[in-house]
């Protein structure tokens, strides 16, 4: 009969006020979210500062305190979409292999002859070998040079392959090894660009690799994309160069081993420096960049070299007192200043045109490495707080209308079972917004329009129930009959009726992408509350309703 | 007995199949048309499709879109459409514009100058404009997005009809399919003769309204093979007509608290999301009117296995608890 014992009902109970206790920071959303910023701000800093305790009092310490994230554009803030140009790597390798290989190569001089680097696509080397009737023994020379690659799948394979092609050796890296390589880019480059987003300090930014080659990040708060891709868009690649000449000719041809990089000292507009294609030292070395000041209280940026960059920094410095030493970022000479003296101990500060703001950005991009490959950008997005807050307030709006109209639907229908209906539907949404915080999903604008929806469809299951006992009662086997056939029979459509639902939202979640996931969650999410409040939580309040009363007859 | 909102009357024998030359048909005819006319006229195709930038603007000065396309011409961005958008939800100064601008002809990705430039042109018309939302997608990625699109539909589609088929029978499946087919059709092709915008949370949409739909068709298809069991020699056609007007309340109760909140987010949730709702509230109708006028007449077509000697007869998982 109509029992439900009483570890269940406890349990159902249970759940429902885990429900509504989790729900709750979101209905203070502002003071749970200071809250929750002053915790990880105490938590990073070590230290408790007065105005982060005045926030943390804002929502006792004992009660959960997880809010809905909302999506960036709920929020307002910047979203990218960047593509890693991992070949870019692959001729940074080929450019470092080559002297390697040209010694090896000119060992055996005697049998294979002269030998010369042919132009080639940046991705492979190739070689012009003297006598092409030895090309084998260059391809053994070559090959000779390769090392195993340590990956699950690439075993048995060599980092590099040697092919002929005439009488031209080519090297290039084997699949594996490009597989392994671009795996390390974009681990590399994910890691970077989370320092320097963290650097910022900006709340739950989100740093993701998608797919082979592509990286999405999103960023809330942040005032465009433009900004965004500032702080992330450049390499930063430091390298320090001596100068060989200056001149104004950028088109002029670069003698083999140097280079033509223009500067972007304002005072310097128009100058063209020629320099050693080898640096020095680069910002691989650097253990430590800061923002600073010169003797001039211009703004600069100071920098600390590791020991070995110190020493290549010092040797070189004391060779060379007099000369012009070019400071190169990103391939545009920054300053080049003349070096007075030897210069010990690996630290020292770069001067130029710099705000107080740009000379903190470099200093961050410095600390954080430089980015291994370039990055193009394929996606951007940026929406304003305002938009985010509107629509916010909108949906606000719609949802208590539709909620309204559910319920005045709902009651006017069904009478008593309408008003249990309807406090079902305020746990489900309740338990809604609770397991949305506790997984820390994101909460879209489509995501607003999901749980309209689910307050639209959540009664349905509800509606199956009733209209069944409805039809129970006609066949009159007693109330408490009706009741216990009308929740069996109507299970298999809820079941089926939710799964296919199920089934859409599971797709959209893996194949949609952004506001279509966050959309996608909630649905899933108001699916599970809703068939659990249909038929535990409205069955629980018919049933304890009906023991009560013990009616002879129901008007459902 | 106390007063009751009674939107179907308490039992109801209506003849669903009589103007089946009509509803079925005329809805078939519909599909077709819907069809030739997104051929025809094509899609709206926003930027996640076709690649390009959409800027919003605000301003607290009316919208002028002569001013603002004179502003934007010199640039030589080629097709830049400028329309102004109206909302009950903007407050009295609040004016809004959005301007979509085409891809640019061999960029890969964006150009952050092109946006500057138009930033900066706008503002030359209207000092007091700012832009609450700019984005951009890359031809790249749209070519990719559209594939995503139309396997995440096809893809939903084929589950749902795969789902059907293990717990009812194939002709179910036929049935689901085809009403899935009408009211994706028929949603794709209202965007298209209203040239609404078409974009990525309009899919969403549409995978959407296929769970939805084939709810509504599900709980009808439930109470048919329930029926089937029930009444072992009663001829398909009335059994589908008994499972229909059994199911009718629920059917329409359900549809009507879900439009009632869908119509409340479409009037009163913004512009940002009105397309997107708007499909919905849209789907949902033709969901509602095809699990009633297209499902049922294909498996009637299709006929039903009948001899079924015990209720849970038939391969093993087809039945779920059908009445212990």
């Amino acid at each position: 009969m109509l029992h439900i014992p009483l570890w269940k009902r406890i349990v159902i109970w249970g759940l429902c006020a885990l429900g509504l206790l989790t729900a709750l920071p979101n209905a203070f959303y502002t003071r749970a979210e200071r809250h929750n910023d002053a915790v990880v701000a105490a938590e990073r800093a070590g230290f408790e500062a007065p105005e982060q305790a005045a926030d943390r009092a804002l929502w006792p310490d004992w009660l959960p305190s997880s809010v809905v994230n909302l999506g960036l554009d709920l929020r307002g803030g910047a979203h990218l979409l960047a593509e890693v140009q991992v070949a870019d790597v692959y001729k940074a390798r080929m450019d470092a292999l080559w002297p390697e290989m040209r010694r090896a190569l000119a060992e055996a001089r005697g049998e294979i002859g002269g030998i010369r680097r042919a132009p080639s696509d940046p991705s492979e080397l190739r070689i012009q070998i003297e006598k092409p009737e030895a090309m084998a023994k260059a391809v053994e020379i070559a090959n000779g040079l390769a090392s195993p690659v340590v990956t699950l799948t690439g075993v048995g394979q060599n980092d590099i392959e040697a092919t002929a092609e005439g009488n031209q050796l080519i090297v290039r890296l084997s699949e594996a090894e490009r597989a392994a390589t671009d795996d390390r880019t974009l681990k590399q480059s994910l890691e970077i660009i989370r320092r320097r987003v963290d650097e910022v300090g900006t709340r739950e930014p989100t740093i993701q690799r998608q797919g082979q080659d592509r990286i999405l990040i999103q960023v809330p708060g942040i005032g465009s994309a433009t900004e965004l891709k500032e702080l992330i868009g450049t390499t930063a690649q430091l390298t320090f160069h001596p100068v060989v000449g200056r001149g104004t000719d950028g088109s002029a041809i670069a003698k083999p081993g140097t280079v033509i990089v223009p500067s972007i000292d304002e005072d310097e507009a128009g100058v063209f420096y020629t320099l050693d294609e080898v640096p020095v030292v680069t910002g691989e070395d650097l253990v430590d960049a800061r923002p600073d000041f010169d003797q001039n209280g211009r703004p600069a940026v100071s920098f600390r070299f590791n020991p070995t960059g110190a020493r290549k920094f010092g040797d070189y410095t004391a060779a060379n007192i007099g000369q012009l030493f070019a400071i190169v970022l990103d391939n545009e000479v920054i300053s080049a200043p003349r070096i007075q003296s030897h210069i010990p101990g690996g630290s020292g500060i770069i001067t130029g045109n710099f705000t107080v703001e740009s000379s903190t950005n470099l200093a961050v991009l410095l600390r954080a490495g430089a980015l291994p490959a370039k990055m193009t950008f394929l996606e951007e997005r940026t929406i304003g707080p305002e938009l985010g807050q509107d629509s916010i307030d909108a949906g606000r709006i719609a949802a208590i209308i539709g909620l309204v109209g559910v319920v005045f639907f709902m009651i006017a229908s069904y009478g008593l079972f309408g008003v249990f209906a309807t406090a079902a539907l305020g746990t489900n949404i309740a338990m809604l917004f609770g397991i949305l915080s506790t997984i820390g999903a994101t909460l879209t604008l489509p995501g607003i329009a999901g749980i309209v929806l689910t307050i639209g469809m959540a009664v349905d299951a509800n509606v199956l129930v009733f209209e069944r006992i409805r039809e129970e009662m006609k066949t009159a086997k007693g109330p408490a009959r009706a009741i216990e056939l009308g929740y069996e029979k109507a299970m298999s459509a809820i079941i089926d009726a939710n799964i296919t639902t199920f089934i859409t939202a599971l797709i959209l979640f893996f194949l949609g992408s952004g506001p279509v996931k966050g959309f996608a969650v909630t649905l899933v999410v108001g699916l599970v509350t809703s068939v659990f409040t249909a038929i535990f939580v409205t069955r629980l309040l018919v049933v304890t309703w009906f023991d009560r009363k013990r009616p002879k007859t129901i008007t459902v | 007995m106390a007063f009751r909102l009674k939107l179907v009357p308490e039992t109801t024998n209506i003849d669903f199949f009589r103007w089946a030359s009509v509803t079925f048909g005329g809805s078939m005819a519909l599909v077709v048309v819907a069809v030739i006319v997104t051929l025809l006229m094509g899609l709206n195709f926003g930027i996640d499709f076709k690649g390009g930038t959409t800027i919003r603007t605000e301003s607290t000065q009316a919208v002028d879109v002569g001013a603002y396309r004179q502003a934007v011409q010199p640039l030589g961005l080629g097709d830049v459409l400028i329309s102004q958008v109206y909302d009950p939800t903007f407050g009295e100064d609040q004016h809004v514009a959005m301007l979509r601008i085409q891809a640019q002809e061999g960029d890969e990705a964006i150009t952050p100058e092109v946006i500057a430039s138009v930033e900066e042109a706008l503002k030359s018309v209207d000092p007091s404009i700012t832009f609450p939302s700019v984005e951009s997608v890359g031809p790249k990625v749209s070519g990719e997005l559209i594939w995503t699109a139309i396997l995440s539909v096809l893809a939903g589609t084929l589950a749902i009809v795969v789902y059907i088929w293990l717990r009812f029978e194939w002709q179910f499946a036929v049935g689901a399919v085809v009403a899935l087919i009408h009211d994706i059709a028929l949603t794709i092709g209202i965007f298209a003769v209203f040239q609404l915008k078409f974009d990525l949370s309009i899919i969403a949409a549409l995978l959407t309204i296929l769970g939805y739909s084939i709810n509504d068709t599900v709980v009808v298809f439930d109470r048919l093979r329930e029926n089937l069991i029930k009444y072992k020699t009663r001829p398909l056609r009335d059994l589908c007509n008994l499972s229909a007007n059994e199911t009718l309340s629920r059917t329409v109760m359900t549809s009507g608290t879900t439009l009632l909140a869908l119509i409340a987010l479409l009037i009163f949730g913004g512009d940002v999301i009105r397309g997107f709702v708007f499909a919905m509230t849209w789907g949902v109708l033709v969901g509602t009117y095809s699990s009633i006028y297209v499902a049922k007449n294909v498996v009637l077509a299709l006929g039903v296995k009948r001899d079924w000697t015990k209720q849970d007869d038939g391969p093993a998982g087809t039945q779920f608890a059908a009445g212990k």
